[in-house]
């Protein structure tokens, strides 16, 4: 298939806007036949994911592009990075592992990347606006941009996204069009009980159960809260993309694209109807635990997407509690909350930072367990109230995964033990 | 004895290997180690094989979008699928880690379409011979075909 290119396009493919807008211009080519479409159109937006992992290839592709000189075209946020870049030293991450991921931070910052390092970039600085076309990496984000913002992105992988900003151009496909937006599977909760559905982890356990029924279709959920708040989502969201490859969900009367049924389908019928009751939320709960109750827990990980203002205030209330009946962090436990600066910087000027440090709380920033080495080699168990964090796990981290709500995760951190209440 | 099935190439290149198959999809990160090439998603059907040298025939991938880097990365751990055999469509994020791969080191890990047919009807330890034009070449061995 022949691509229909632009006369900047073509600029930058020549190499007449310099070597890094050419290197990413012609991936950018070679992707937009991949996906088959015939044209390139602007984006105004990028989040970049490609900065995450640590990897040779992936410092050796950031100074090579950094290397020629050229800067993104269009304002760029950066996801979290591999290394805490103040406080690395205090987990025990090696000098050689800093030293490559401080070169790859300072070769997206170099071609003028916002340093906001955070995986929830939507809680964070920039958050884009309903319609406006974006190129975003990270799959959570993806995800809630679509759904949740009525952002338009598709889902990109590392790399084009970093092309994507320099260009300021994406293949025009997918989800950046209207039509490709329709819902087309139609998913009931039934018989979920409403207590449940409060449960800071129930949107996680229900993303979980979401995500492998649906792939890459999109789902429209009926039964969600009508105040389903941001951090919900988000935990939703990254649940259904780690477990499914969902780029856009549309919730009834929650997300701005799904007012009703007709909108969410566009006056279309689902391809299938699936009812979700207890019985599934149980089935899914289950599975995200590899391991028991009562097993020695090790540490407790929170963050997963980054933690929120208002996750901190949640988890300060939850440790006053444990502190009125006289219990503390058990001495074997490491409690660890992963998030960005800017909710940090939140959290520095609230009158309850006190009480989560005072706990015994590790707090990383700019961050990811899964990308910077922290965790101990011996770790055995981890328990998250994350979906994402449960179902990458094992295969990532080699850890059991005990997954509960975060009154369960402080609970067994104060008991040193897992201790989960009954859904 | 051989078969011949006709595919769409979406990243070109030549390569043989003996078929790894699964049925469900994969994301790479969090699913292939890029420095052994061992598949790790503890969850998948593929769990403990080796992906390094042979052709993974996978239906889509998933998940993270981190995925790219980590094909990247094993191709130049030289522990990358010598190819990569998909259903229907192209998954974006595998091909991307391709092309990147092609750009970077001029390594590119072929990636072919199969319609479903021809898809499914490959079986694990099949030897397969990938061409640029995107034919798939299969060669099943009585004893080591395993259905």
């Amino acid at each position: 298939m022949s691509i229909e290119l632009s006369e900047r396009d073509k600029q930058m493919l020549h190499g007449r806007d310099g070597k890094t807008a050419q290197m990413a211009m012609h991936i950018m080519v070679r992707m937009a036949e991949v996906y088959g479409a015939s044209e390139l159109m602007d984006v105004s937006q990028a989040h970049i994911d490609g900065c995450g992992l640590l990897s040779e290839a992936g410092l050796e592709f950031a100074e090579k592009l950094a290397g020629y000189g050229g800067k993104v075209r269009i304002p760029t946020t950066l996801n979290m990075g591999p290394l805490d870049l103040q406080n690395w030293k205090q987990f025990g991450v090696n000098e050689e592992f800093a030293a490559k991921a401080i070169r790859q931070a300072k070769a997206y910052m170099d071609m003028g990347c916002i340093p906001t390092w955070t995986c929830a970039p939507y809680q964070s600085y920039l958050t884009p606006r309903f319609g406006q076309q974006i190129a975003w990496g990270e799959s959570n984000a993806i995800c809630y941009a679509n759904s949740v913002l009525g952002a338009r992105t598709n889902r990109y992988g590392d790399y084009i996204d970093i092309c994507a900003a320099i260009t300021g151009r994406v293949p025009r496909c997918g989800l950046h069009l209207k039509e490709n937006r329709k819902g087309q599977i139609l998913l009931r909760l039934v018989d979920i009980d409403l207590t449940v559905m409060k449960d800071d982890c129930s949107y996680a356990v229900l993303g979980h159960l979401i995500g492998p029924m649906v792939g890459d279709k999109i789902p429209v959920i009926e039964g969600f809260s009508a105040d389903a708040t941001s951090d919900q989502l988000k935990a939703f969201g990254a649940a259904a993309a780690s477990a499914g490859a969902v780029a856009l969900f549309h919730a009834i009367g929650v997300t701005p694209e799904a007012n009703s049924l007709e909108e969410a389908f566009q006056g279309g019928h689902p391809e299938r109807v699936i009812d979700i009751g207890m019985a599934e939320f149980r089935e899914a709960l289950a599975d995200l635990s590899t391991a028991r109750e009562k097993d020695k827990l090790d540490v407790v990980v929170l963050g997963c997407p980054h933690f929120s203002y208002e996750e901190f205030r949640r988890l300060a209330q939850l440790i006053r509690e444990q502190k009125e009946n006289g219990n503390t962090l058990c001495e074997d436990v490491r409690f660890i909350v992963i998030s960005s600066q800017t909710s940090y910087s939140l959290l520095v000027r609230s009158d309850f930072m006190n009480v989560i440090m005072d706990f015994g709380t590790e707090i990383t920033l700019d961050t990811c367990l899964f990308h910077t080495p922290m965790i101990p080699a011996d770790t055995k168990v981890l328990m998250t109230n994350s979906g994402k964090c449960a179902y990458y796990g094992p295969g990532e981290l080699g850890v059991k995964i005990a997954f509960g709500s975060m009154a369960d995760c402080v609970l067994s951190a104060v008991k040193g033990c897992v201790c989960r209440k009954d859904v | 004895m051989e078969r011949i099935l006709i595919g769409k190439s979406v990243v070109a290149g030549s390569a043989e290997g003996v078929a790894l198959v699964c049925r469900e999809p994969l994301s790479l990160w969090g699913g292939l180690n890029p420095r052994t090439g061992e598949i790790i998603d503890r969850r998948h059907e593929l769990s403990g094989e080796m992906a390094a040298g042979r052709v993974l025939v996978l239906p889509q991938g998933k998940g993270s979008s981190t995925g790219s880097a980590i094909l990247l990365e094993s191709v130049r751990s030289g522990v990358a699928p010598a190819a990569i055999i998909n259903l229907k469509a192209a998954d974006p994020i595998i091909a991307l880690g391709s092309i990147v791969a092609d750009e970077l080191y001029n390594k590119p890990v072929p990636i072919v379409v199969l319609p479903e047919e021809a898809f499914y009807s490959i079986n694990k330890g099949d030897r397969l011979t990938i061409e640029p034009d995107g034919t798939v070449k299969v060669y099943t061995e009585p004893s080591t075909k395993n259905t």
